[in-house]
């Protein structure tokens, strides 16, 4: 049993990782070739650097997903502190409308946001599709997950920590930037990665809604549909080196808290 | 903290750019080029019944595919201990992590006519096989896009399972099949059915992966819509008809599956 279970893990990462490897071998192919190995070269990284179309779209999407992530995190967290204070009637179908875009299929939320995006350009001339169009439709279905990942610490939290804060003499304001905001913060941090990456990774919602300005999704897409060039491997290796650095650094953290807190633990033990 | 007026923004903001845009789905799906009302549209979409068969057909293979080849994979996660586990679960997760357009883009380069797999076949003088442009290849890229999200709603329930009931019911004269069939399984059911959704619904609306994988032939609903948008068949009349349909077919599956989890929480996240 445990062999069988062995060879099953071993294929199913097989399968998960090969073609992320061929393609990034391929990456330092010195040939267009994508089946055929032709010696070591590292220009499709020079040509890709020289690339100012990729480098556009790079510059759109950061740009882009940094906006989106700061806007969509302040107004979820308010979002989710004015929903967790409605009465349960309420806070139900304000739920229910959050949830609708991750129920939906991405394309129709794309389609039904590129019909209002032309509406109002048809009829006003503002908002015709672009960057203005792709931030505002990324902070849209960036929304529900911010709020999402902080309403359960919303709930988490005693609701009586914030009065006692006033009882004390702390005004409203200071109160909940003093007890609340430190109570819901590992909430809104996930939020706000969540956001962030989501912006970056997103496809469909952008293909609808982003006019002629070029993300890099949008970017990749056009390529693969043309004469495909190595750069695209070579794209797709800094990108899978970028995120596993990241997860990496990440992880450390994580097991370095965990050791913080049992040694913390510990000591208060003794 | 009674302050519901903080919520104000966001009500106006998902009033504008969600429910309205649906709205508007509504309104051109029931309206002509002019703006009449018509039925006209949601009748022609009557005319697409074989790419909709077609979509949920290859969606649904896709996630039967998925469900059985995931269940063992998150049980055999979530059997192991504490280290080893984060570090299948991550690499479960890496490729997620990746754009799916440079997912399906590597899988577009394998099964070329002249791609690797064709190659390593050729050593043995077996082909070149039709493997791109081909079903069986939009069926691939959906279950290789989208097995992690069957495999860790599954896995992040059977974590959870008490073990305690199980050898509770090894105390009662269980035996192992029956210790899964009338446990396990019956306690994974919510991990199973969010699994399903998360993979049918984006793999029935999907249009890149039938594209890059299917070449022309094999249309699906995603690329229908695309093509009264963006395309060719400009219609934004029947793209809306045709995403209302896509829209109510899928609250419908989810309506049906929702029937066999009971006690959802409410405000969780999935994944």
């Amino acid at each position: 049993m445990k062999t069988i279970s062995r060879i099953y893990t071993f294929l199913i990462y097989l399968f998960l990782y090969a073609p992320i490897v061929v393609l990034i071998v391929f990456s330092f192919n010195n040939s267009k070739s994508r089946a055929t190995w032709h010696g070591f070269t590292t220009k499709w990284y020079e040509q890709l650097f020289q690339n100012d179309e990729i480098l556009t779209a790079l510059t759109n999407t950061l740009l882009i997903a940094v906006v989106t992530a700061i806007v969509s995190t302040i107004l979820g967290t308010m979002a989710a502190i004015g929903i967790n204070s409605m009465n349960k009637w309420m806070r139900r179908i304000v739920m229910n409308v959050t949830r609708l875009p991750m129920i939906n299929p991405e394309i129709v939320t794309g389609v039904s946001m590129l019909l209002l995006f032309v509406f109002i350009s048809g009829s006003t001339g503002f908002l015709k599709p672009g960057m203005a169009t792709l931030i505002l439709a990324h902070i849209t279905f960036c929304l529900p997950y911010v709020i999402l990942s902080i309403m359960p610490k919303l709930r988490q939290m005693d609701p009586h920590l914030y009065e006692a804060a006033q009882d004390l003499g702390c005004a409203p304001l200071p109160a909940f930037f003093k007890v609340v905001l430190p109570e819901i913060m590992p909430g809104i941090v996930t939020g706000m990665m969540m956001a962030f990456t989501l912006s970056i990774d997103d496809f469909v919602i952008s293909y609808f809604t982003s006019g002629t300005t070029q993300t890099l999704p949008i970017a990749i897409y056009s390529m693969t549909r043309k004469i495909v060039s190595p750069e695209i491997n070579a794209l797709s290796t800094l990108l899978f080196g970028a995120i596993l650095i990241l997860l990496i650094i990440i992880n450390i953290r994580q097991i370095r808290d965990e050791k913080k807190a049992k040694q913390a633990k510990r000591r208060a033990a003794q | 903290m009674k302050s519901k007026a903080i919520a104000a923004p966001y009500v106006v903001w998902m009033a504008i750019f969600t429910v309205v845009p649906l709205a508007l789905v509504l309104v051109f799906a029931f309206t002509d080029r002019s703006g009449n009302f018509t039925l006209e549209n949601i009748a022609n979409v009557s005319r697409y019944s074989g790419v909709f068969l077609s979509s949920i057909w290859l969606g649904a293979l896709a996630t039967i595919i998925c469900l059985l080849l995931g269940y063992p994979m998150a049980y055999i996660i979530s059997r192991k201990a504490g280290g080893r586990q984060s570090v299948m679960v991550m690499l479960m997760m890496l490729p997620m992590w990746m754009n799916f357009l440079l997912r399906t883009y590597a899988w577009m380069t394998l099964l070329e006519n002249n791609g690797l797999i064709n190659n390593f076949l050729g050593l043995f003088g077996i082909g070149p096989l039709e493997l791109i442009n081909t079903q069986g290849a939009v069926v691939l890229g959906m279950v290789y896009n989208f097995f992690p999200y069957m495999v860790l709603p599954i896995y992040s329930v059977l974590t959870k399972l008490d073990g305690r009931v199980m050898e509770a019911a090894q105390d009662l004269g269980a035996n192992r099949i029956q210790v899964f069939g009338r446990v396990i399984l019956p306690l994974s059911m919510p991990g199973i059915i969010s699994g399903i959704t998360m993979v049918f619904v984006p793999a029935v609306s999907t249009f890149i992966i039938s594209k890059m994988l299917g070449g022309g032939a094999n249309l699906l609903i995603g690329d229908l819509i695309d093509m009264q948008f963006l395309g060719s068949a400009y219609n934004p009349n029947l793209g809306s008809a045709i995403s209302l349909v896509l829209m109510v077919l899928i609250l419908i599956c989810m309506g049906i599956m929702n029937q066999f989890d009971d006690g959802e929480e409410e405000g969780g996240i999935i994944v």
